[in-house]
């Protein structure tokens, strides 16, 4: 009895070991691939010793249009994986997502309204300040609100309208938009893209959402225990509102910073976790780290699909992801009727 | 020796008193049954006990050491807890689902050792769900579901196990089974509460019974005593029927 329950563990975990592995190699493979893919025709060798040395129109190319994209990519499908992935377990909802909690329409409210006063011409970093200032502020409504003792459909409750409230800010700002520059700026934000970023955009982002990612790693324990129900949790001894302020805090600083980085691009958090789940026995702390990896694998591959497609940049990373996203959102709802 | 003992223990939820000055103890190596009507205040008492829901008066001690003195991970150790009605809300192995009752014995980044699975499978062959094992839990009935989910308060192995409901889905083999795995539990040393629904049930397996209505403990004592003629037909308004110790409706 014992061997046999001991062996079949071994097995599964093995699987879901095998599949990391996998999904890290995927993310690296496509993130060097996107490195070495542009308009500008420069062999790989001049590239990858351009990006060390910086000599050249290689080391600039490489340095400072190849680098920054191939490694945002990675880091925004990263924290938005991440993300999806503990919020999920958080809410113990397969729907939610750094946008049904707001965090993701709150970054995109300050970005716009770094754009709308003119703070992102100020200073570079107004603008990813901003974005996770909204991010944080939507982040600590919902760690107050989960302190108070509100349950879970509280809190997800108050994501909708908090999301609903950013969104009608940014329109807000929309139509009060001075000059139409700002306009067009506020729109391509709004469609998410990681095109034409530089090094200081990575600058801000990695560390953001490393510590965002190391924040929601920590919950693992926590969020295994949710599953059994909030009695249930801390009754294991679980300490639920430090649980719920770590997910709230990292996937503010996450999505934030991603946000700030490339706009919107939904609907990684909600697809990368749902389709790992199978692999790591439905448990919510195994596939953090996975929908993580995941998330920079769908993330760069999408973004190489989208220029070999359209080299000339007519098709942005958020539309894409949206466009295979939705549908896929719908699919999951009729599924999850069907189960139920 | 008394492992759990509540001290005038109050709780209100909003202006109605869910529990109004109850005292009462739980001994180690001993089955106490919790009975009482719809909304007696079964569930309160027993989250009440696990600080798991503020008090609006008394206090309570376990194990000798008053409850805020408590680590919420020492207690997790000292104390299991099955929740009434306790769903596994992912769709997870029934292994897997046991194995959460070792969280507490684990480190912060510990995966589960070998006497965590070790006490996952045990708790699992005692609960008669081995079997189930490698099954998701979506795939189990409720009450095969309702067994694993005993065997994870199980596998924490702590010295007080309380349990709200676990008869509820099952059959009538499993939850003499049910009864039977709670005395080996008492045997073990473990004070043991249980909120039961069944009377005959209760009567005839528990040591102790404390019969609950409308907040307040009425009678308490060895089941002949708590659970007479006049408590069932004030508390519970049923009549023993003669013979085969069942009910009827007043």
């Amino acid at each position: 009895m014992d061997a046999t329950v001991i062996t079949f563990e071994t097995a599964g975990l093995a699987r879901g070991t095998r599949v990391t592995i996998a999904l890290g190699v995927i993310a690296l493979g496509f993130g060097v691939w996107s490195f070495l893919l542009g308009p500008t025709e420069i062999p790989a060798r001049a590239l990858f010793a351009g990006l060390f040395d910086g000599h050249g129109a290689a080391g600039i190319v490489a340095q400072q249009i190849r680098f920054p994209r191939a490694v945002l990519a990675l880091l925004i499908g990263a924290a938005l994986g991440g993300s999806g992935a503990a919020l999920q377990g958080l809410f113990c909802n397969p729907l939610a997502e750094p946008g049904v909690t707001g965090v993701t329409s709150s970054a995109g409210l300050g970005a716009v309204v770094a754009l709308y006063f003119g703070a992102a011409a100020v200073h570079p970093f107004a603008l990813p300040a901003m974005a996770v200032a909204g991010a944080l502020a939507c982040a600590a409504v919902l760690y107050l609100l989960s302190r108070s003792g509100a349950g879970m459909v509280a809190l997800i409750l108050a994501g909708v309208a908090i999301a609903s409230f950013a969104t009608a800010l940014t329109a807000l700002a929309l139509s009060f938009s001075p000059n139409p520059y700002a306009m067009s700026e506020i729109v391509l934000w709004m469609m998410g893209s990681i095109k034409d970023r530089t090094l200081s955009d990575v600058a801000y982002a990695f560390p953001l959402i490393a510590a965002g990612i190391a924040l929601l790693l920590s919950t693992a324990r926590g969020l295994d225990a949710l599953s059994l129900g909030e009695d249930a949790a801390r009754s294991l001894g679980i300490n639920l509102a430090g649980v719920r302020g770590r997910v709230v805090l990292g996937v503010a600083l996450a999505t934030g910073a991603a946000t700030a980085a490339a706009g919107a691009v939904s609907f990684v958090g909600l697809v990368v976790p749902h389709l790992l789940r199978p692999f790591y026995g439905h448990q919510p702390a195994r596939i953090i780290l996975p929908s993580a990896l995941g998330g920079a694998a769908l993330v760069t591959v999408a973004d190489v699909g989208l220029r070999l497609i359209a080299p000339d940049g007519q098709l942005l990373l958020g539309v894409v992801t949206a466009l295979l996203g939705a549908p896929f959102f719908l699919w999951l709802i009729v599924k999850m009727r069907r189960q139920s | 020796m008394n492992a759990v003992v509540l001290d005038q223990v109050s709780v209100r939820f909003g202006a109605r008193k869910a529990l109004d000055g109850v005292s009462a103890t739980l001994s180690a190596g001993c089955v106490t049954g919790i009975v009482g009507p719809n909304g007696a205040g079964k569930t309160t008492l027993l989250r009440a006990a696990l600080g798991l829901q503020p008090l609006a008066g008394g206090s309570i001690r376990i194990l000798d050491r008053s409850l805020p003195a408590w680590s919420r991970a020492d207690l997790a150790k000292a104390a299991a807890y099955l929740p009434q009605g306790g769903e596994a809300r992912w769709p997870m192995l029934a292994h897997d689902v046991v194995l959460l009752g070792r969280l507490p014995h684990r480190g912060l980044l510990g995966a589960p050792d070998v006497r965590d699975r070790s006490a996952a499978a045990d708790a699992l062959a005692r609960c008669d769900a081995g079997e189930f094992a490698a099954r998701r839990m979506d795939e189990l009935s409720a009450g095969e579901r309702a067994r694993v989910l005993f065997a994870r308060a199980l596998a924490t192995g702590a010295a007080i196990l309380f349990a709200d409901e676990p008869a509820a889905f099952l059959d009538p083999a499993h939850q003499l089974r049910l009864m039977e795995l709670m005395r080996e539990e008492a045997r073990r040393g473990s004070a043991v509460a249980v909120t039961l629904h069944d009377l005959s049930l209760a009567a005839r397996h528990c040591d102790e019974i404390l019969v609950l209505h409308e907040g307040a403990l009425t009678a308490c004592g060895v089941p002949a005593d708590a659970l007479s003629d006049a408590t069932l037909a004030r508390v519970f308004q049923v009549a023993r029927t003669d013979g085969l110790g069942a009910l009827r409706r007043l």
